[in-house]
């Protein structure tokens, strides 16, 4: 990414899906866009790959399954047999219920924190907020200006076709920042 | 969506919005001051609760001889209500979780405040447990520690202790949800609060959101996620509270049925008390084009679906009292049925299974003091059912001579109250310090306007 950046703010999500897409296709990058709310299509607009949270999931809810399945056996069993109403020490299935809470327990937490790591979401964060609106109803997509052959008169205009509200350049910081 | 099935479906939103009238609508009343019906209403609440709290301190230090409870009915009032309060919560994890797997657009108007009060439910339930261990501050014994006692670990084949992993499970997972769905409403009111206390505490609060599409993709998914976790977590959770009765030999508790049963009684009403809260909430706080008619509708749909379940599964014992030919099981039954709890099963007959019949009307459905008194009754009857499933199959037992009558004590209602009170002083305090309703996952269902007014693009160009 070059430290030069395109700030392209639109009204409307289907403006926005309709830019991304040409953007895309006229061979430039775009570094992200930011939206009010969770626009569908936008991920296949920009190119992204889907989310892998899924796998930490997964493999949060195994830990969580197995590690209480084994400790119930073992404390059951193992460390101290019990005898309850005559019924056997090791009896899998009175050991699910409680593994399956783990499991989810484990699965849940795991993935959120997982998503906050990798989106560096934290508390005390001083986000890069690159209009307030975006929050509310505007939606920004921002472009690389990196290509040598970046024509910023012909990305303005090729922009005015979906109804964009301003295009703005910008500068980053050397963190990758928006100033 | 196309605007061909916007003529089919009635709009999720009325009033004609632009996305920036939604946010708004939802944030307008955080920053009003609260209104005399809020003080009146909060005044109200607050009192129970105080009188929840005298109780429960009362019956801390003297210990739970002060309930009515006696040698033959060992468990009644606490039991009821803690049930009571869980089933309450499903209704919540129902339309965060399920509705939204089943792609329920509708659900965003409703689904923060479903959340909450699930939170809050819970919160209740757990305290019911708790009391009735006598000593709560020994708790903690309930998980399993290493400790100096052998060391003696907690009985895994016991559904009392799944119960306990279960509601301690749902209560973290439902709050776990509840916060990750306001992650980007934080941060709008992050952005349009003024600087001050109420923007330095969303900021902290909504961990740096920005609205970066990367970032909502991954939101997505986790929220995918959750929501995929909560809808299995809910079915074990009352599935485990019905095993605390199933696994027992009491005739009347020992049955397979109950799992289902339970459920659907637990969803049953917890619609009630969503659709109690939803009827006040939209009117006092003026969110009519939000909660609109046809979300009433809905939810009253629902309800009465599940009533008609639960109204299946009363037949279903009786006939297997009648079919098993166990004379203990019948006995219960019949002992149910015209026996001196008799008053109150047919209260729960009649407000679980003949009332809501009458939701089968549109027009009733669309007539809000008919739904408002029909769902108040759903609680009643959902919370005496309960009641009858506990106290009428203890209190006449295999034995004549053990026979004995249950009547609550002034300390326990007063605990009930208080529970009351809890739930509300909680609900009123999220009403004002939180958006009532998903303002992100609002907009992006909702299909708003297009582009606002030709006056408002040319003021917004002037200015």
């Amino acid at each position: 990414m070059s430290d030069r950046v395109l700030l392209a703010t639109f009204e409307h999500e289907d403006d926005l899906l309709a830019a991304t897409d040409a953007v895309r296709r006229g061979g430039f990058e775009i570094v992200d866009a930011f939206t009010p709310y969770a626009v569908h299509g936008l991920e296949r607009a920009m190119g992204l790959r889907p989310s892998r949270l899924t796998w930490v999931c997964f493999l949060c809810g195994m830990t969580g399954a197995l590690g209480m399945l084994w400790f119930e056996h073992w404390t059951a069993s193992i460390d101290w047999q019990l005898d309850v109403g005559g019924k056997p020490w090791n009896s899998l299935p009175s050991d699910v219920p409680v593994a399956f809470e783990a499991a989810v327990l484990l699965a849940g937490f795991g993935s959120v924190f997982a998503l906050f790591a990798v989106s560096r979401l934290f508390p005390g964060k001083q986000p890069q907020i690159i209009d307030p609106r975006i929050t509310d109803d505007r939606f920004v997509l921002v472009i690389d200006e990196a290509n040598a052959a970046f024509d910023a008169a012909a990305v303005r205009s090729m922009l005015q076709e979906f109804h964009v509200l301003a295009v703005e350049e910008r500068v980053t910081t050397p963190g990758g920042e928006l100033q | 969506m196309s605007s061909g099935t916007a003529t089919l479906r009635p709009p999720l939103v009325t009033g004609d919005k632009t996305i920036s009238d939604v946010t708004n609508d939802i944030c307008a009343p955080m920053a009003r001051k609260p209104t005399a019906l809020w003080w009146a209403a909060f005044g109200l609440s607050f009192t129970a609760l105080i009188v929840g709290v005298a109780a429960v301190w009362y019956q801390i230090a003297t210990g739970i001889g002060t309930w009515g409870l006696n040698k033959t009915v060992g468990w009644a009032f606490d039991i009821t209500n803690f049930v009571f309060w869980v089933g309450i919560g499903h209704a919540g994890t129902l339309i965060s979780a399920v509705l939204f797997l089943f792609r329920q657009k509708w659900r965003t108007a409703v689904n923060r405040s479903a959340e909450a009060m699930t939170l809050f439910a819970v919160m209740c339930a757990g305290i019911f447990p708790l009391i009735h261990m006598g000593r709560p501050w020994l708790a903690f014994w309930m998980m399993p520690y290493p400790n100096t006692r052998g060391p003696l670990w907690v009985n895994f084949k016991s559904p009392l202790l799944w119960d306990v992993f279960a509601i301690s499970t749902y209560l973290a997972i439902s709050a776990v949800f509840w916060y990750v769905g306001l992650l980007p409403d934080l941060a709008t009111i992050r952005d349009r609060s003024e600087p001050g206390w109420r923007k330095r505490i969303t900021s902290i609060l909504c961990l740096g959101w920005n609205g970066s599409a990367r970032t909502w993709l991954r939101y997505e998914t986790v929220y995918l996620l959750l929501a995929g976790l909560a809808t299995p977590l809910v079915f074990s959770v009352h599935t485990i509270v019905s095993m605390d009765f199933a696994t027992a030999v009491i005739p009347g508790w020992h049955t397979t049925i109950f799992p289902p049963y339970f459920v659907a009684g637990a969803i049953f009403s917890g619609l009630a008390m969503v659709l109690t809260l939803m009827i006040i909430a939209r009117k006092v706080m003026q969110l009519e084009d939000y909660i609109t008619m046809t979300h009433i509708d809905r939810m009253c749909k629902l309800m009465m679906s599940m009533g008609c379940i639960v109204g299946l599964a009363y037949g279903t014992e009786f006939f297997t009292a009648f079919y098993s030919g166990n004379g203990y099981e019948q006995f219960v039954f019949k002992n149910r049925a015209l026996g001196p709890f008799a008053w109150a099963y047919w209260t729960m007959v009649s407000c679980n299974v003949v009332i809501p019949q009458l939701l089968w009307s549109k027009k009733l459905r669309s007539t809000l003091p008919v739904v408002f008194v029909i769902v108040i009754l759903v609680n009643v009857g959902m919370w005496f059912e309960r009641f009858v499933i506990i106290v009428t199959s203890l209190h006449r037992d295999f034995l004549p001579s053990s026979w004995a009558d249950y009547a609550p004590t002034w300390i326990e209602i007063a605990t009930f109250v208080g529970s009351f009170g809890l739930f509300f002083t909680c609900f009123l305090i999220f009403c004002r310090i939180a958006p009532v309703i998903a303002i992100a996952e609002i907009k992006g269902a909702a299909h708003l306007k297009k582009r606002p007014s030709a006056e408002s693009s040319s003021k917004e160009k002037a200015a």
